[in-house]
């Protein structure tokens, strides 16, 4: 049995690890706050920006001419999987449940004997998956500087995608992030974004004729790359949100581990102490009972 | 019967401007300004760098924008753009720092006409504003 003064250490450092997981506890929440509020706010862009696209798309008369962002590049080879994660650890299962998703979809495109490529976007995601994966990632990208998230690294991303489209490079586009449902749930999505998939057709048919200036084509040329940073940036807004939300929890639970951990351990040291008095007593009287 | 109508202004950041008593806006559209006053036919177009005006009951706002896409319909004008800045509170050495970027691209030697056309526009824009 431990001594003592090794249990009061024991307590004592279990303590101070509670306070810091409460403290971070507490960042995260103030943190989360903000990432909420930032993809509440995000959300209307996204929405009129898919809205308009799918006005386009309903337009479209040619499908042979459409642009191939839009309807593909008619073949299924090469996949390409931008996968989303944080540049920080303790958030519980956030990176994990990514990667999960992520892998099970890397199984199935190598099993059908197709071309794998990969882009990791914040560094837990590379440090998990290039053991396994390594030679198939071809771009790894941090933010780790810039404090918030912003569309302007979304956009980074967003033409490093479309260039290696340009150049052939892939068939399929898929993101990989989390989705912010509340503070203990986050589900991991995977998302095609090449060739778009327009699925809330029927929703949304309106019936309007619209003017274009220019061309239709011509227009959505130009709103299909910007779609694409959109796309991920409303990724990027999500995971932020998930990330806080799941630190949030986990570290809640770690505390409340700490706590439990810190009244077993008095229980115990007080035990002991009560034995070693008992005993000392038992000691003392024996003692004077043999004079 | 009342000439206004509603416009909003979303960035990917934000919502950043919404009125409903505009009387018209302008707004550099890729083939030349359009003016847009109520009961225009829908009609979806984007925008090069420029600068949107807006005319209301309450005066006149300008706004420079990078880039966009509009759409109007039923009375509603939605503008997307990824950059833009009120021309009341501008920030002179932003608009520096952009036209300083814009003339690097602009040096580039593997940009097509489209793409010089536009970095043209946008330095022509910035440099009256500035």
């Amino acid at each position: 049995m431990a001594s003592l003064d090794d249990l009061k250490k024991r307590i004592s450092s279990v303590k101070s690890t509670q306070k810091i997981t409460k403290a971070m506890k507490m960042v995260a929440a103030a943190k989360l706050r903000r990432a909420q509020e930032s993809a509440e706010k995000g959300r209307p862009y996204s929405d009129k920006m898919n809205n308009i696209i799918l006005n386009l798309s309903n337009g479209i008369s040619d499908i042979e001419n459409a642009p191939k962002l839009l309807s593909g590049t008619g073949e299924d080879k090469v996949h390409l999987c931008v996968v989303m994660t944080s540049d920080r650890g303790l958030c519980g299962g956030f990176n994990t449940n990514i990667i999960k998703k992520a892998k099970q979809y890397f199984q199935k495109v190598l099993d059908e004997g197709k071309t794998l490529k990969i882009i990791t976007v914040g560094t837990k995601g590379y440090d998990q998956l290039k053991r396994l994966y390594g030679d198939n990632i071809i771009e790894r990208i941090s933010f780790k500087d810039s404090k918030n998230v912003n569309y302007f690294d979304a956009d980074k991303v967003g033409k490093i995608v479309i260039e290696k489209f340009e150049k052939k490079e892939f068939d399929v586009c898929a993101i990989f992030y989390n989705q912010f449902k509340n503070v203990i749930t986050q589900i991991p999505q995977e998302q095609q974004i090449i060739p778009l998939k327009t699925s809330e057709k029927e929703e949304n048919s309106s019936e309007d004729n619209y003017e274009f200036e220019p061309e239709e084509d011509e227009i959505l040329s130009n709103l299909l790359p910007k779609n694409i940073s959109t796309q991920i940036f409303k990724a990027m807004l999500e995971n932020s949100a998930s990330e806080q939300g799941s630190r949030m929890s986990a570290m809640d639970n770690a505390t409340r581990n700490a706590g439990e951990m810190v009244d077993k351990l008095t229980i115990e040291y007080n035990r002991s102490r009560q034995a070693a008095i008992t005993k000392e007593l038992i000691e003392i009287i024996s003692g004077a009972e043999s004079l | 019967m009342s000439e206004e109508y509603s416009v909003e202004i979303v960035n990917p950041e934000k919502s950043f401007l919404s009125k409903n008593d505009v009387t018209e806006v302008v707004v550099p559209a890729f083939e030349g300004e359009i003016g847009i006053l109520k009961d225009h036919i829908s009609i979806i177009s984007f925008l090069k760098p420029g600068i949107i005006k807006i005319f209301s009951k309450s005066g006149q706002e300008s706004f420079y924008v990078n880039d966009g896409i509009i759409e109007f319909k039923d009375n509603n004008l939605s503008i997307l753009t990824s950059l833009i800045l009120n021309l009341k509170d501008i920030d002179k050495q932003k608009i520096s720092e952009i036209q300083k970027s814009a003339e690097e691209e602009l040096n580039k030697s593997d940009i097509n006409d489209q793409e010089k056309y536009l970095l043209d526009q946008k330095l022509e824009v910035l440099k009256s504003i500035n």
